[in-house]
């Protein structure tokens, strides 16, 4: 071990933190001075401080939701609301649960890799192919950096866009998202650029550690194309244990946004997110939203189809073990006419767990000739488990096409043992079946996500996942 | 090869087969024969272990000498037994060549398997779009009789029941399954639960048993399902 000869120098393999300056010494509850803190410590325009301090008092009147989850429990005096990235580290590998040691080791997560999502390691080092398609990125003009440098390299870009598809007063924690909000990603695409690999926030050079508060914009000009990954398989521990983002997406003419996110956090964390895309004429904006991770989850993903014949898509599994609630939905809000939307939830619950799908679609007067297809499927695993579907519709317009399809489906045992009398186990039997239901959306899903994720269920289906 | 001993079974407390005892033999082929309800499946589903069929505790299934009568399904499959359903389900998302691969438990490599399942797949008439599709999905009745006959083929287990393989099948595909199974046989044992003489023309049963009211009340030669499809079972005692 070395020791430490100045403020600078410290051990990141070991996790040792930087000694503080006492100005930025974290304090655990939200005050104003707090809020005035952060924006000052990240050196931001006059204009985004007062964003945050605005945002703070919206927080404080905004009522907590009283449907979805227990959100009780949440003590929001008992959370740091800014860290240093290194703050947040556990200190060394062997301080980590258990379960989450043995879930990378049988995921086969890389070493580098485990200590990045277990906050070990601030960094994850990215590989060399990462570099070679920066470079193309630069070359298009692509923006692809972390939230804080976005607002300082380009702040009147920021400025334009940023809490104008999600303000303050949307909701309690979009507020909160707004007064406290650090990380995340900035991506801009210019016209007619089309990204052809996923931008993976994952992977983002130099990026922090996922955040408790992270912020998301992008921007895909006229005719661009772009996928952005969020998140993975692996579960990344946190001891934080409120995750809450806002993400916004501005979709613009022609252009198109696919936005897959493969949520795995640990089992103590609320993780409640904000997420809304607007989609001009002829744009399609698509969110895959996987959902496997997290004590409750409250996440509705939303597009706004402005334009003329804009397309928006909602694909989402979301799996509750013992213990954990998810409740998942989507929000389709057709605004002009011939625009169509779909959603396809699939949810599976297990161990006492709790799906709900919660969705809205709403068709404007004069959004005529729109088309809605929902399709919710629940998969209950046992008489312990429950899943519970709540869509709305508010229908103002004559002319539009709905669909609308439910099912709930109880694990047969007749399907059990046509499988067993193949030969499967019973593990192999069950997992066969619930990837089989989830099987229309991780099609949908890159491969090696889809691998890992299926993998990951297995894990699960056979109860030995922590 | 296989024997019921005094096998009582009961489905939610209604009792449907009263003392069963039967030796099947090593290479023969068995037509199990009767009216609806006379218990044939649960005989076929009781063999193979489903777990919501009760079994009496002095009763006993043996095969190959091993009392089987408490192993889960998939262990007897792992024996040697398989079994063809009446009505094959569907199952959504689980690709055939996976749920082969799966049932194959690493014994085989699956670019063997998947060549095998082809060439099988030729021989009876099954699509190779079927094939490449989730189990059942989009598929007539008749070809999920096909399917299952694939996989008895694919799984290549010694003691094979077939349960109404040819119901819901039209004179072609019900010929080219019972000349499939006949083709294929080798020293395997057939059990064919059926309603009709029909499929028996092709697949020349060696003994016909005929069960009335969860008994067997009958052991006869191929000649006795004859008999049957001209006076019916009330003249059968």
């Amino acid at each position: 071990m070395s020791t430490p000869k100045d403020d600078i120098q410290f051990d990141y393999k070991y996790g040792f933190s930087m000694p503080e300056k006492s100005v930025y010494k974290a304090k655990k509850g939200l005050d104003e001075s707090v809020v005035r803190m952060i924006s000052q410590i990240k050196e931001e325009p006059a204009w985004m401080t007062e964003f945050r301090l605005k945002s703070y008092k919206i927080f404080l009147e905004k009522k907590m939701p009283t449907w979805g989850g227990d959100l009780s429990k949440i003590d929001f005096e008992n959370i740091f609301y800014y860290l240093k990235p290194t703050d947040k580290q556990v200190n060394s590998w062997e301080d980590l649960p258990v379960e989450i040691k043995e879930t990378y080791d049988r995921i086969g997560v890389p070493e580098a890799e485990k200590k990045f999502l277990a906050g070990v390691s601030a960094q994850y080092e990215s590989e060399v192919v990462y570099e070679s398609v920066n470079k193309q990125l630069d070359k298009d003009g692509v923006l692809f950096m972390d939230m804080d440098s976005g607002l300082r390299k380009y702040p009147e870009l920021v400025k334009q866009y940023f809490g104008t598809l999600i303000p303050p007063h949307d909701n309690k924690f979009a507020a909160l998202n707004s007064a406290v909000w650090s990380g995340g990603s900035f991506v801009y695409i210019p016209k007619g650029v089309k990204v052809s690999l996923p931008l993976q926030a994952y992977f983002r050079i130099n990026s922090e550690r996922f955040g408790q508060f992270e912020r998301t914009l992008i921007i895909a000009e006229e005719g661009s194309d772009v996928h952005y990954i969020e998140g993975c398989t692996a579960p990344i521990y946190t001891t934080d244990s409120l995750h809450s983002a806002v993400v916004e997406i501005f979709v613009k003419k022609g252009a198109r946004v696919r936005y897959t996110t493969v949520q795995n956090w640990s089992k103590n964390v609320y993780n409640l997110v904000t997420k809304r895309a607007q989609a001009e004429e002829r744009a399609i904006m698509e969110w895959v939203d996987c959902n496997i991770g997290s004590q409750l989850t409250m996440k509705y993903p939303s597009v706004y189809l402005t334009g003329e014949g804009a397309r928006g898509e909602v694909l989402s599994i979301a799996y509750a073990g013992e213990g954990q609630v998810q409740d998942a939905g989507a929000k389709m809000m057709h605004f002009a006419p011939n625009t169509s939307s779909r959603i396809v939830s699939k949810s599976i619950s297990k161990q006492g767990g709790r799906t709900s799908y919660r969705g809205l679609v709403q068709v404007a007067p004069k959004a005529k000739n729109a088309t809605v297809f929902v399709s919710c499927d629940a998969l209950i695993l046992d008489e312990a488990s429950r899943s519970d579907t709540y869509p709305f519709m508010r229908i103002k317009e004559q002319d539009v096409e709905i669909q609308h399809e439910a099912t709930v489906e109880k694990l047969g045992d007749e399907k059990l043992f046509y499988l067993m009398s193949r030969g499967l186990s019973k593990a192999d039997a069950e997992s066969a079946l619930v990837l089989g239901f989830m099987e229309p959306v991780t099609r949908e899903i890159p491969l090696e996500y889809s691998i890992e994720l299926n993998r990951l269920i297995r894990l699960e289906m056979e109860g030995s996942v922590g | 090869m296989l024997t019921l001993k005094n096998l009582h079974v009961s489905i939610e407390d209604k009792q449907i087969l009263n003392g069963i005892d039967f030796t099947f033999e090593k290479g023969k082929i068995y037509a199990i024969m009767g009216p609806n309800g006379s218990g044939k499946s649960t005989l076929a589903y009781s063999i193979m272990g489903h777990p919501a069929y009760q079994i009496k505790e002095s009763s006993q299934i043996l095969f190959n000498g091993k009392n089987i009568t408490e192993m889960e399904s998939n262990e007897r499959s792992h024996e040697g037994l398989f079994l063809s359903f009446q009505s094959p389900l569907a199952l959504s998302g689980v690709k055939v060549y996976q749920l082969l691969q799966l049932a194959m438990q690493g014994k085989k490599d699956p670019l063997q398997i998947r060549k095998q399942a082809q060439a099988i797949a030729r021989e009876l008439g099954i699509s190779e779009e079927l094939l490449g599709r989730a189990l059942n999905e989009g598929a007539s009745g008749g070809e999920r009789k096909k399917m299952e006959v694939l996989q008895a083929a694919v799984l290549d287990k010694d003691f094979l029941m077939f349960d109404e393989v040819d119901t819901g099948v039209d004179v072609d595909s019900l010929k080219t399954i019972a000349e499939f199974l006949t083709k294929h046989k080798q020293d395997k044992t057939y059990v064919v639960i059926t309603h009709y003489n029909r499929i028996l023309h092709y697949l020349k049963p060696d003994y016909v048993l005929v069960m009335m009211k969860g008994k067997l009340v009958k052991v006869g030669d191929g000649s006795l399902a004859k008999e049957i499809e001209e006076t019916g079972y009330t003249n059968i005692t």
